[in-house]
Order: structure tokens, then C-alpha cells, then sequence
């Protein structure tokens, strides 16, 4: 699976990178980068709950996960 | 890379550009449309190796294909918006060749079964073409009846989901890109978004076929293209010419450089600075290794004794104003982006500067709903490396351009 941002949403509060800080870090300003330097980066089987919570959680509605 | 001996033709060539202005010059000179089927249409762009002049140069045929596919109520649309300030060349074609680029505009809704046809360009461009769309009405030419929409003067708001939302009605800034335009756009149909310069290609290929427009261009990059030429040049404007065409004969097709050239900005303000050799063939193939590609046709020459630090400075500080303010790491990183070009530029050295404007370079690339950070970015990179012998000095406090050794 992969991570989407919408960029137009996100508001870089850091929900996403204390959850699933194995895959995003925040950048100087708060908002959420790919430590794998994607654009959209691969979650890995073992942390797709992690990711699924992540997507919940976003105050934004910013994040989703999508296959491809 | 092609040897000079295989070298294809690519030279300076007017195809768009010429003939007679007016309706009636345009139907005596290429007569009408050939009747064609939806089929026919991409089959002739696929044959042909048509690529989008907006900028990414994307075959035309597969995004014909992927909005036919998407079955019923399409909408096409013709983007003229030309946000770039050194882009010139649509406002030209849509000034002196109107016709082909309506004519382009009537296939792609054919090929892709649409309803709606729109075309999106500079308010003073609408006048003129409400005029012509009334007097192709009256020749029975347009089968879609085109609705002309204005497009505000502002670098993104020719970005393909920006224009969509303006037709929308809720105002020409891009939006995210997990659902396509070509799936969901004008009102939510699939929606094709054709630079006006592709169209009026198109509407060239389908008259004199795909075998024709190969005639020009290199194999792989096909047909001609037109360059906006500005900077250091006797007669700044546009020009025609095949993809190929070395860089020095774009150059004395633009009146030819007024003073010695020291690099060349090919691709616009989102493109990439190249050495201003002659001889370098414009194509994507061989302005890949600089970072750079046609892009729009854009090309600015850079004189002697400009410091293109500063040059690249100014642009910056321009595209961090044309931020549209929705995408944290692009509201953010592009005016920092544009402040450490500025120190850079103006010899306020200090520690880790050079590594910096690289470094938040990097980490804006593909974090925004549009590819503006990209651009930046590319553009930003490019006259780091091209430019290394003057971050040198500048760090030092001294400028090569205004000591006369550039
Ligand atoms: C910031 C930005 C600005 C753009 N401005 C224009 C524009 O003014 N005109 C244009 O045709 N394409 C522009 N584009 C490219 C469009 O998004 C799109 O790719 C193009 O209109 C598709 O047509 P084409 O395939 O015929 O080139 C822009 C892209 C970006 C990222
Ligand atoms: S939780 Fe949502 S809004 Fe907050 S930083 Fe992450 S993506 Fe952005
Ligand atoms: S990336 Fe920048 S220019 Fe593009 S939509 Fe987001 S804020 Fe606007």
C-alpha cells in the first residue's frame, strides 16, 4: 500500500508522523515527509494498521491509502 | 546520441505559424477538416508521436484513449492560459492562427465522443475569438457548439487541475491529484485539458497525416514546436522549429545574440539552465543530462556579464509569490527557498548557504497538490550546478559576472 497527502488539506499538525513515525518524520514546517523520499511512500505489510489509524485519525481527512 | 551524418531534419520551419490570417485565408489554405472517426483521430496522433506542447509533454493519443475510455459525457478543453511571463507563444498562435487550434479542438471532442468543448485563455484574447467562433458558426464548421472562459494572469492557473476548477467556477488554483482529471473533471465528467498548441498540431496531422508531420523533428521527438526566445537577443519573439534544432540556429532565428552568451534558461521559469553552446541539439533526449527539456519553448539567453545567480534569484522570488496558498511544504519552502537564493545572490555568505538552497530543493519536490515546488525545485538545482564557479565566489564575496570573467 501506498500513503497519499492531499497537500491541499493537510494542515501539518503531526497526527500522522507520531503514528506512524516509521515511515514519515516531519519536515522544518510540521508537515509530514517520507523518510523513503517518495512522493507517495510504500507502507509496508507489517505497518498497514499503523497506516489505516494514521488515515483515521487525520484531523484533515488528508490521508489515503490506495493500492497503487 | 544521433552523429551528425544521421542527423535528422531540425531545422527552424514554420508549420503553425504559417499562412494568411482569417477564416477565409485559413479554409482556402487548408480547406476544411477531413471527416473523421474517433478512432482515426488517435490512430493519427499515435502514428504522428504527438506530444503535449503545455509543458510535460505527454503522448496525446493516451490521454485521448483513457477520456474516450472513460465512456459518455466528456468534456475537452483548450488550455491558452500561458502563465509563464517569458512564454509568448500561445498568445501568438491563438493571435495569428486561431483557426487550426479550433479545428484541433473539434477532433479531440470527436475522438473522445464529448459534449462540452471549452477554451480557456487570457481575457484579451476572448474578444477576437468570440468573433471567430461566431463566423465558424455561420460556415457551419463547429459540430460542438466552444465556451470561452477567461483565464487570470497567474503562473498556475494553466495547471490542468486548476484550469478545471476555474471552468468550475470556484477559482483557477490546482487541486489534489488522487482523482484525475481525465476521470473527474469540467463537472465532474472525464475531461481532457490539450494545450492550444497541441491542438493546432493535431488539426495540421489530420489534413496532411501522420507521415507528414514526422517529416520534422527527430525520430523520437517528432514534428515541430514553437520556442518563445527571449533575453539577450536582437528580436526577442517566437519561432518555429523542429525538435532538434541546434540552439544557435533558434538563437539567430531570434535576430541572433547581442552580446556574447554565457547560458541559457530552456524550459521556462520551471526548467533548467544549459551552457550556451550552439551546437546543442533542443530535444528532451539531449537536454536530459542538464536537467532541463523544451518544456513550454521557452528559452531565455542569458548575456555575459548577468550573474545568473541573480537571474535565477529573481525567478525564485517571483515563483514563491506565485505560490497558491493551499500546500504547507510550497507556501513554506518556497519562499525560504527564494530568501537563500537572495543571500546567495546578493553575497551575504554564511555557513552551509550552497548546501541549503540544495537541500530545500530537495525536500519540496512532489510534496504539493501541483508540480510548482517541482519546477522550483529543477530550476533551482539546475543553476546550482551550472552556475558552481559563481556560488564559489559568491561565498566568498566576490562576482565573476560583475568582474567581467563570465
Ligand atoms: C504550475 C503549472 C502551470 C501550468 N501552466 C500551463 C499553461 O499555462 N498552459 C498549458 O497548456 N499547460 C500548463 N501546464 C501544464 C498542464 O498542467 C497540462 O499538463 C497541459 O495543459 C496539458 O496539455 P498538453 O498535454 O497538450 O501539453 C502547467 C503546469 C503546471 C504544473
Ligand atoms: S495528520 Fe493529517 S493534517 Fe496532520 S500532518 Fe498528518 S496528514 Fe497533515
Ligand atoms: S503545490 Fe504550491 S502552487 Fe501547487 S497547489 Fe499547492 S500551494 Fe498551490
Amino acid at each position: 500500500m501506498k500513503l497519499h497527502v492531499d497537500w491541499t488539506a493537510c494542515d501539518g499538525r503531526g497526527v500522522c508522523t507520531e503514528l506512524l513515525e516509521e515511515v514519515l518524520v516531519e519536515d522544518d514546517w510540521g508537515f509530514p515527509v517520507a523518510r523513503d523520499g517518495q512522493r507517495s511512500p510504500t507502507v509496508p505489510p507489517p505497518l498497514e494498521a499503523a497506516a489505516r489509524q494514521a488515515v483515521d485519525r487525520c484531523p484533515m481527512l488528508a490521508l489515503k491509502l490506495r493500492s497503487r | 546520441m544521433t552523429s551528425v551524418a544521421e542527423a535528422p531534419v531540425a531545422r527552424v520551419e514554420r508549420r503553425l505559424l504559417d499562412g494568411e490570417l482569417g477564416l477565409d485565408a485559413h479554409l482556402a489554405r487548408h480547406g476544411r477538416l477531413p471527416v473523421l472517426d474517433g478512432s482515426q483521430i488517435i490512430g493519427m496522433a499515435r502514428d504522428a508521436g504527438l506530444t503535449g506542447r503545455g509543458g510535460a509533454g505527454f503522448p496525446v493519443w493516451r490521454k485521448l484513449s483513457a477520456v474516450a475510455a472513460g465512456g459518455g459525457a466528456a468534456v475537452v478543453v483548450a488550455n491558452g492560459a500561458e502563465g509563464e511571463p517569458a512564454s509568448k507563444k500561445d498568445r501568438a498562435l491563438l493571435a495569428y492562427q486561431p483557426n487550426l487550434v479550433l479545428d484541433g479542438l473539434q477532433l479531440v471532442a470527436t475522438a473522445t465522443t464529448a459534449e462540452g468543448a471549452h477554451l480557456y485563455a487570457p481575457k484579451a484574447a476572448l474578444p477576437a475569438l468570440r468573433a471567430l467562433l461566431a463566423a465558424r458558426a455561420a460556415a457551419g464548421l463547429d459540430r460542438r457548439p466552444v465556451t470561452l472562459h477567461a483565464a487570470p494572469d497567474a503562473f498556475v492557473s494553466g495547471e490542468e487541475s486548476a484550469v478545471v476548477s476555474a471552468i468550475n467556477g470556484r477559482g483557477a488554483v490546482p487541486a489534489d491529484k488522487r482523482i484525475r482529471v481525465v476521470q473527474a473533471g469540467v463537472g465532474g465528467a472525464p475531461t481532457l485539458v490539450q494545450n492550444v498548441e497541441t491542438l493546432a498540431h493535431l488539426a495540421l496531422i489530420a489534413r496532411y497525416g501522420a507521415g507528414w508531420f514526422l517529416s520534422a523533428g527527430t525520430p523520437d521527438e517528432p514534428g515541430t514546436f514553437l520556442a518563445t526566445i527571449s533575453g539577450a537577443v536582437r528580436r526577442p519573439g517566437v519561432v518555429e522549429a523542429g525538435y532538434g534544432v541546434p540552439l544557435g540556429e533558434l538563437i539567430a532565428a531570434a535576430g541572433g545574440a547581442t552580446m556574447h552568451l554565457q547560458a541559457v534558461l530552456i524550459g521556462g521559469y520551471h526548467g533548467g539552465w544549459v551552457p550556451a553552446d550552439p551546437a546543442l541539439p533542443v530535444s528532451r533526449q539531449t537536454l536530459q543530462p542538464y536537467g532541463a527539456s523544451p518544456g513550454a519553448g521557452v528559452i531565455v539567453a542569458l548575456p555575459a556579464g548577468a550573474c545568473g545567480l541573480g537571474e535565477t534569484a529573481r525567478i525564485t522570488g517571483y515563483l514563491a509569490e506565485q505560490v497558491a496558498g493551499q500546500c504547507g511544504p510550497c507556501i513554506n519552502g518556497l519562499p525560504r527557498m527564494a530568501a537563500t537564493l537572495a543571500d546567495l545572490a546578493a553575497r551575504r555568505p554564511r555557513a552551509g548557504l550552497a548546501a541549503e538552497a540544495e537541500r530545500l530543493a530537495r525536500l519540496v519536490s512532489g510534496r504539493g497538490a501541483c508540480h510548482h515546488p517541482d519546477g522550483t525545485a529543477r530550476l533551482v538545482l539546475s543553476a546550482m550546478r551550472i552556475f558552481e564557479a559563481d556560488v564559489a565566489a559568491h561565498l566568498n564575496g566576490r562576482c565573476l559576472a560583475a568582474e567581467g570573467q563570465r
